[in-house]
């Protein structure tokens, strides 16, 4: 590629900016040192080329990688766009230059340096959706199941389907407060919103009950003879403590005076199988 | 009865089951009201001893009539007892399967008053998570030895997993240690639910609606070190296990001393957690490295080396198929190089196909070059700058964890102790190199 001065590009940080990126980027010829999206405040040491998105060029874009690099190329790259690879731009220009040369092999070249790369961006980033499906933690209030996370990669599109399928008839939303956004689901659709920011309720009564009980569960069901802070730490990094109702401090492993369940089973059938005709807050 | 002290009598009681995976099984939320199964498993939370959380462990009742020795629950022990009603034990399960804390229920039980009564109310429990909750998480059912067949199959229609404990190893150690159960009594109704699953197979060939039958096959475990069984007859049974009764996992529990008798190791004994490591990558062999118990352990060598693991050493006294070349060693070579994972020998056999592979790629794969180093080439060659003295070789081969998990003296101990000596393993590297 010739490299005719360097230029630093940047776009507005969406996707379809990024396949605008793309184009010029081939149709120009050129290869920017560094590419940054407009949120990004920075001081920099070379000319900054503005890239407006264009619908237009980005499906070109992705017409050409899909015949080019398969639809298992193309999907590396959309994926490849949520991970929190500091460098994912630059990243994914050099694994699509690869790919537009080499076809659809450039999958399977997994010991090359771009692609081990980016393989393991996705692993990340797959990873970490993953163990979400486990760490996310939902706190019941009117009816709607709320969440909050913290993730380091965009985990929510990964989440959406999986949660949208295990809580069918719930309304539940999760907010990704790294990403400033939220899944939000009511039966039988999500959507993905840019929001700034969001709490969660107050616990009520109930919800108090639940946690405690979560804790005390976890708290007896490690083996003191067996204990291990440092494979515990291995598995659950403590960044996501801070999301997790039982490594809350505030949450008491204990409620004393409780005889039973506050639920009744004909009240929590209503609450799982009829959230459909409730009127949900969303 | 106070709902936290119910609670945590019956996890107490249950927590040295090892089994808490929620693996095997893939299912939509579809047509179900609530919930959905992962055949991966989902892990929700780790505990203090770095176990997988991922099922709502608990016993039905702890009230148990059996007298099994090396059980906190038995009979003649003085603990405080406690039951779930089957209504109450539901309605938690849905109530933190909603908050995502699990991914479903194990249920397991005490003998209360007969194993038929206590198979009822553990079919009651999930008859009302799956009928009236029309709950589709996943289910992990303990089968009752004793039970009536009828009730183990309608328990089998309503869980995921089914298991039946084996614990001990041996008929003597079961006659010593668990004087109500017999090898008999255990292994029946691991032969009716193995029926029952090869049945159901057929059924659903024919009829795409027939009920199902523990879809996501059944499981065991065994407790190690209560007895005197060694290594090598736990290895034999778990394979015997796995081909006749075509079991989808065998646990091993490092036994944690609760009860003070005399058959039993003394009450301050360490749970031998190396052994329970070793047998856990020996399964792992067995399953998915294409290993036969034989070739890990034999009559002369009952027990597992406890400074490497056992592919490791099965390759030191292999010195003669090494080294590969990664380039051209077909798959069931590769999968038994160390350091060379189930997952990384795939990823060799996609990547070679794309050009040739070197040491870098080969890193970037994900092998872990520190110990396949001694057992392979690339392109004929050996990686570059590879020394092999004695120390070199032992500090790669022994794992940081296993390292950690041994006891102090034993680092000083000759690293191939139990296989073969120091001497043969570099004449073996150097003369092969
Ligand atoms: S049957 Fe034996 S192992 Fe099971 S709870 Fe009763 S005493 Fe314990």
């Amino acid at each position: 590629m010739p490299d005719r001065g360097a230029v630093i590009y940047r776009y507005d940080g969406s996707f379809a900016g990024f396949l605008s990126v793309v184009f010029t980027s081939f149709e120009k010829k050129e290869q920017p040192v560094q590419i940054m999206s407009r949120d990004q405040i920075q001081t920099v040491l070379f000319p900054i080329k503005e890239i407006e998105t264009d619908k237009e060029k980005a499906s070109r874009v992705r017409a050409g990688i899909r015949s080019r690099m398969s639809e298992n190329g193309w999907q590396k790259v959309r994926l490849g766009f949520d991970t929190c690879h500091p460098e994912k731009e630059l990243l994914l220009l050099r694994f699509i230059r690869l790919g537009m040369r080499l076809g659809k092999r450039v999958c399977w070249m997994l010991a090359d340096d771009t692609v081990a790369e980016l393989e393991n961006a996705l692993k990340h980033l797959t990873g970490e959706a993953h163990q979400y499906k486990g760490f996310v933690r939902f706190s019941e209030a009117g009816g709607v199941l709320a969440a909050v996370i913290e993730p380091k990669n965009r985990v929510l599109p990964l989440l959406a389907p999986h949660f949208s399928d295990r809580y069918a008839n719930e309304a539940f939303l999760i907010f990704d407060k790294t990403n400033r956004e939220m899944l939000l689901y009511r039966p039988h659709r999500y959507v993905i919103i840019p929001v700034e920011n969001y709490e969660l309720p107050l616990p009520g009564t109930e919800e108090r009950l639940f946690r405690s009980l979560w804790k005390s569960y976890y708290e007896t069901i490690g083996i003191k003879e067996r204990e291990n802070p440092r494979c515990r730490m291995g598995h659950m990094q403590k960044r996501y403590w801070k999301h997790l109702t039982e490594m809350d401090p505030d949450v008491p492993p204990r409620i004393d005076g409780q005889d039973g369940l506050p639920t009744d089973g004909h009240k929590l059938k209503d609450r799982i199988q009829l959230t459909d005709t409730a009127d949900s807050s969303l | 009865m106070d709902l936290f002290d119910k609670l945590q009598i019956l996890a107490d009681s249950a927590k040295y089951d090892a089994a808490c995976t929620s693996s095997g099984v893939d299912r939509s939320s579809q047509g179900g009201a609530l919930g959905n199964a992962v055949a991966c498993g989902i892990c929700h939370s780790f505990a203090s001893d770095g176990r997988c959380i991922s099922l709502l462990k608990v016993l039905m009742s702890n009230a148990c009539i059996y007298n099994c020795k090396y059980c906190i629950n038995r009979a003649s022990n003085d603990v405080p007892r406690a039951t779930f009603s089957p209504r109450e034990l539901a309605d938690l399960t849905i109530s933190f399967y909603r908050r995502n804390y699990i991914e479903g229920l194990f249920l397991s039980s005490g003998i209360i008053k007969n194993p038929d009564y206590t198979c009822e109310k553990m079919i009651e429990t999930l008859r009302i998570l799956r009928e009236e909750y029309r709950f589709a998480g996943y289910i992990h059912a303990k089968a009752i030895p004793g039970a009536d067949s009828l009730l183990l199959n309608r328990l089998g229609q309503l869980a995921d997993r089914m298991s039946v404990n084996i614990e001990l190893p041996s008929q003597q150690s079961l006659a010593l240690l668990a004087p109500n159960k017999t090898k008999e009594a255990i292994l029946r109704p691991m032969g009716f639910i193995r029926e029952r699953i090869q049945e159901n197979t057929s059924d659903l060939v024919q009829y795409r609606h027939a009920p199902r039958f523990a879809p996501a096959g059944q499981s065991t475990q065994m407790i190690v070190g209560a007895t005197q069984d060694t290594d090598y007859q736990i290895l034999k049974l778990s394979a015997a296990l796995y081909r006749k009764y075509g079991l989808k996992r065998v646990f091993y529990s490092a036994y944690v001393p609760v009860v003070s008798s005399p058959e039993l190791p003394a009450l301050d004994t360490k749970p031998p957690l190396l052994r329970e490591h070793r047998l856990y990558q020996a399964d792992w062999l067995l399953r998915f490295y294409g290993f036969e118990a034989g070739e890990l352990l034999d009559e002369q060598h009952q027990s597992f080396n406890p400074l490497v693991d056992p592919k490791c050493n099965w390759a030191l006294n292999h010195m003669e198929l090494f080294p590969v070349e990664v380039n051209k060693a077909p798959l069931e070579m590769l999968l038994r190089v160390p350091g060379i994972g189930v997952k990384s020998a795939h990823r060799i056999v996609t990547a070679r196909r794309n050009g040739t592979l070197d040491f870098a790629g080969l890193k970037r794969i994900g092998v872990v070059l520190k110990r396949a180093q001694y057992f392979i080439l690339c392109r004929g060659k050996t990686a570059e700058g590879l020394k092999i003295t004695p120390d070199a070789v032992m500090r790669s081969l022994i794992s940081d964890r296993c390292r950690a998990m041994l006891p102090e003296q034993a680092e000083q101990l000759s690293l191939f102790q139990t296989a073969i000596t120091r001497e043969d393993v570099t004449k073996c590297l150097t003369g092969e190199l």
